[in-house]
């Protein structure tokens, strides 16, 4: 083992992370935005919407991520002359946009199922209370339905970016430079796929390990019902002298 | 030419190698997981034990494995082993040149060490899910541990384990994708070569993905036939 190497590799490999957390979290925050319209179709009751998400879900947690950036960072290459006609051939010609395009088509696919669950697990006592109350239906979903959908779909979540944070590693096939792209380059270099794999893998870590605290954290704010009460706090009084 | 003569079955389609390449897919996933079967009982086991020692490295292990891309230990494998290997070819009076290691057997083992990591949760949790009292009542009646593991504990865990092994073996299906990487002529590789030379990227990655849709399906009703038929003599709430 070179330490010496090693901290030099880890360094390098650092200048990667901004591409990687930037590509995890845009996906993840377009990604969420979409699994709710998919989660919303699934649950209108209305055939051709619910089927439409069905179909969309199936297809995209049945097909490998991979072949997912392929089919449009390659694939749409096919159609160049018609999307340069339509004006859209400089998006699917950049390999960020396309990955990020990838990864959020993908995520969303899973974050609906997630978000379903928690939208489903909402108790059908709160809901009929509120309407008891004469709340709308938007005021309901906006107080009731969406706040407790979401503290129960919280932990689901949280391994979905676990997840998207491994998945942009995918972007380093299609020439992003991203962590695993800079370890790739390294190890095709130097040959010391061992010392690299420790300091990548090291990154990965430590960005889910942190990623896994920020949602551990914004779990316990959103569940104050569950912590029980503060303390009382002693009354110090002083003694009478 | 036209998409259907492009994936048909005539002289110059390219039906056959497709369906090739995703039976080797379907090889190389398998091997992996069935790998992964292996090692995957054996960190359940350490995760299990009352040693501290195994317990630590049982949740390192998990930890590191669920927590790191699938990429990079496809390419620790493939560049680590090359170069252990060309270390070893130098030893024995070799050129000191390039060995490649095998494609397949790389494949396999990553999948199957990536695989095992998620295993060996499914297992333990499964383990955990036994009836307390059916392990002490197989102990009174003086079964040492091989035969209870063999008679009551092996049998139950892997029907409480069969929803959660399905789930990784999907997992396993398109994490096979990645192995595209090492040159393994899998149904990714075989669609890039398409691709090359027929420049109708599109519609080698569309077959691509409806084989893989295919094998989803199939597994999917191959594990609930799997989970029915394990289920037969249990009484249902």
């Amino acid at each position: 083992m070179d330490l010496a190497f090693m901290a030099e590799t880890f360094v390098k490999l650092l200048e990667g992370v901004p591409l990687t957390l930037k590509l995890a979290f845009s996906s993840v925050a377009l990604g969420a935005v979409f699994a709710m319209l998919l989660a919303l179709m699934r649950m209108s009751g209305v055939g051709p919407l619910d089927w439409c998400a069905r179909a969309y879900v199936f297809v995209f947690r049945g097909t490998p991520l991979l072949v997912q950036v392929f089919l449009i960072y390659y694939g749409l290459g096919q159609f160049r002359p018609t999307l340069q006609e339509l004006g859209v051939w400089w998006f699917f010609r950049e390999p960020y946009w396309c990955a990020l395009t990838a990864l959020t088509l993908n995520t969303a696919a899973y974050a609906s199922e997630i978000i379903r669950g928690g939208l489903q697990a909402v108790p059908h006592g709160q809901v009929e209370a509120a309407r008891a109350c004469g709340m709308s239906r938007a005021t309901l979903f906006r107080r009731i339905v969406f706040p407790i959908a979401v503290r129960q779909a919280l932990p689901g979540y949280g391994n979905e970016v676990v997840l998207m944070v491994k998945a942009t590693s995918l972007a380093s096939i299609i020439t992003m430079m991203e962590v695993t792209g800079i370890a790739h380059k390294l190890i095709s270099q130097t040959f010391r796929a061992v010392e690299i794999f420790i300091c990548a893998g090291a990154i990965y870590l430590i960005l889910n390990f942190l990623v896994t605290r920020a949602i551990m954290a914004l779990e316990w704010w959103l569940s104050p019902h569950l912590r029980g009460a503060p303390e009382p706090r002693a009354r110090l009084e002083p003694a009478h002298v | 030419m036209s998409y259907f003569e492009l994936m048909g079955f005539g002289p110059k389609g390219w039906g056959w190698p497709m369906l090739m390449a995703a039976g080797m897919t379907v090889a190389v996933a398998s091997c992996g997981f069935l790998a992964g079967s292996v090692i995957g009982s054996l960190i359940a086991w350490a995760k299990l034990s009352r040693s501290i020692v195994a317990r630590v490295f049982g949740d390192g292990y998990t930890t590191v494995l669920r927590g790191i891309p699938d990429l990079l230990v496809i390419y620790l494998f493939y560049f680590g082993g090359s170069a252990l290997l060309s270390g070893i070819g130098q030893l024995f009076g070799g050129s000191g040149g390039f060995i490649g290691v095998p494609a397949f057997a790389v494949g396999a083992l990553a999948i199957g060490v990536i695989s095992a990591a998620y295993q060996a949760e499914v297992f333990r949790g499964a383990y955990t899910a036994l009836a307390r009292g059916e392990l002490e009542a197989a102990r009174s009646v003086g079964m040492h541990t091989m035969l209870m593991f063999r008679r009551i504990v092996a049998p139950q865990v892997l029907r409480y384990a069969i929803p959660g092994l399905g789930n990784v073996w999907q997992l396993a299906l398109k994490e096979s994708a990645l192995i595209s990487v090492t040159g393994l002529v899998e149904l990714l590789r075989q669609s890039q070569i398409g691709s090359g030379s027929t420049y109708k990227p599109f519609y080698f990655y569309l077959t691509a993905a409806l084989l893989y849709l295919v094998i989803t399906t199939v597994s999917t009703w191959g594990f609930q036939r799997a989970e029915d038929y394990s289920m037969r003599g249990l009484r249902r709430a």
